[in-house]
């Protein structure tokens, strides 16, 4: 029964607290209760979708690695942009990615990480959780693909994740 | 409102419109459907991003308050554009949907 009123991701519930109230217009009695009846509500539902306990060790390390994926969303927007506009064929490549990450929220955050840049998308996860299929829109080849996400995105990952 | 700001939002503007508009070439023009998921998933990416910003500068040089919803907005696209994209290629590849000839390598099966 306890279980039931806690509040099992307090940092989920801080965060789903804080954007309700800036999704509200000023911060009131209203918007107070209706955070907190979200914040214990969306963590009650949402429980069974989550394995166990996110383990960020090093969370600061969190917005020098957003500003780095911001950046390069912009980078590579425009050679995305020339290539569509250029009349030569894109050379697509499907690349089985090695993953080194092993934490689930981690593996997840890679993906995501690789189909916001442009270029690559992310299309599936192996069962056992060891490679990441790739589809690149136009590579030179697969090694290239490999270690320019290798040491842009995986290694200040598992630096967050060890 | 300041002529500096004005040519700030108008610039913005121009950027996303054209990035967008140019996700939509991409659509068009792309020979394949694994190819045709990077046009529109990208143009969301810096477009949309450009065409917030815009909207952020505008609201807080009229004085309403710096806009966070807007850059609420831009988050929540930002988390659920690759999760999109993730599913729409799983499905094709379920589907078992034939990419363009020149394409290397293999969708797996499993």
């Amino acid at each position: 029964m306890l279980d039931r009123l806690s509040f099992p991701q307090p940092w989920l519930s801080l965060i789903l607290f804080t954007t309700w109230q800036f999704l509200s217009e000023g911060i009131s009695g209203a918007s107070v209760v209706m955070g907190l009846l979200l914040a214990w509500l969306i963590p009650q539902i949402t429980r069974g979708f989550w394995p166990e306990r996110p383990a960020f060790i090093k969370p600061w390390r969190m917005p020098m690695y957003l500003l780095i994926l911001l950046w390069d969303i912009v980078v590579a927007s425009f050679s995305v942009a020339r290539l569509i506009l250029s009349p030569r064929k894109p050379r697509p490549v499907f690349v089985s990615y090695p993953l080194q990450v092993e934490h689930p929220l981690a593996i997840s955050i890679l993906a995501s990480t690789i189909s916001l840049t442009p270029g690559t998308v992310s299309a599936d996860v192996s069962d056992d959780q060891k490679l990441l299929l790739i589809h690149t829109l136009d590579a030179e080849d697969d090694q290239s693909v490999i270690d320019a996400i290798h040491n842009r995105y995986e290694k200040p990952l598992l630096e967050m994740f060890r | 409102m300041s002529t500096f700001v004005e040519y700030a939002i108008s610039a913005l503007l121009v950027i996303g419109g054209a990035f967008t508009l140019i996700g939509a070439i991409g659509l068009a023009r792309l020979p394949d459907f694994f190819t045709r998921l990077h046009g529109p998933t990208k143009a969301t990416t810096l477009g949309v991003g450009a065409i917030m910003l815009s909207s952020v500068v505008y609201f807080s040089s009229a004085g309403h308050g710096i806009g966070i919803s807007e850059i609420l907005i831009t988050v929540f696209l930002l988390m659920t554009a690759p999760v999109s994209a993730n599913m729409l290629a799983k499905a094709a590849m379920h589907m078992g949907v034939k990419p363009m000839e020149n394409t290397r390598g293999n969708p797996w099966e499993q």
